[in-house]
């Protein structure tokens, strides 16, 4: 057993394609460091260059946001899942009279 | 000069994604799209198709007529239904409210490399033109991709 990491689309590149890693862990920092050791590219991604989580990356455990657990340390057991979910955002330009192209 | 990368739906998803933009107009809408990444076999290349759409509402309740937000939860639904589905979330649409289907920069601080972001302009509540875009890995631009819009059912045909 262990737990499961699942990659989104626009990620998968940077983890050789794959949608989904497994790995023994005990922490979401555990497993997400496990996560960035076997796919290194995606370590620019998911953290700035001060090792913090970047802010438009979210993590949930079971469904759960980290940020409402205990963040990184939130601890993990065997059979539960990790989903890496990009923020989604967008609009026109924030004049009313919006003069973009 | 590149090949330009393509994004193939069909026209019932073309017409859902165009009446969904006049229905919350004068706000933006937006949702996933639901499919398949372009798969190259053999010299044989078939393009990115869209084969689902999981609406969603807009969340953000501040200037809902020139931004969309969708919350974490919305997105990690918007993969279990493609997952159940046996597809990938492919990208995202929304409208621009009397404004050109083109992206903004605000568009671009926000989008991400990969997926494909379609943008319906709605003027003046009528759904007009459709475009596709991606952002390059460098986050610098977007490029355009071409709708192909399949007038028939996604259907496997075997053929």
């Amino acid at each position: 057993m262990a737990v499961k990491v699942l990659i989104p689309t626009p990620l998968r590149p940077h983890a050789g394609g794959k949608a989904a890693a497994e790995f023994q862990a005990k922490t979401v920092a555990e497993a997400l460091n496990h996560l960035t050791t076997e796919f290194a590219d995606l370590k620019k991604h998911l953290f700035t260059d001060q090792g913090k989580l970047r802010s438009f990356v979210n993590i949930y455990v079971n469904d759960e946001d980290i940020r409402y657990l205990a963040q990184e340390n939130t601890p993990i057991k065997d059979g539960d899942t990790i989903d890496i979910i990009p923020s989604i955002a967008g609009g026109t330009s924030m004049r009313a009279t919006g003069e973009e192209e | 000069m590149a090949e330009t990368n393509k994004l193939r739906i069909g026209e019932d998803l073309v017409e859902k994604i165009r009446r969904h933009g006049a229905e919350t107009y004068p706000y933006e809408c937006c949702g996933a799209l639901l499919g398949r990444d372009a798969i190259s076999d053999g010299g044989m290349t078939s393009p990115r198709e869209i084969s689902g759409l999981f609406p969603l509402v807009n969340r953000t309740v501040d200037s809902p007529h020139n931004r969309f937000s969708v919350t974490p939860l919305d997105v990690l639904n918007a993969e279990k239904v493609a997952r159940a589905g046996g597809w990938d979330v492919i990208g995202w649409y929304h409208s621009h409210p009397d404004h050109p289907a083109k992206p903004s920069e605000y568009d671009r601080e926000h989008a991400w490399p990969w997926y494909s972001y379609v943008i319906v302009s709605v003027q003046e509540g009528v759904p007009l033109k459709m475009t596709s875009w991606r952002l390059k890995d460098d986050r610098t631009e977007y490029t355009e991709e071409t709708i192909e819009v399949r007038s028939e059912p996604v259907v496997k045909s075997g053929v």
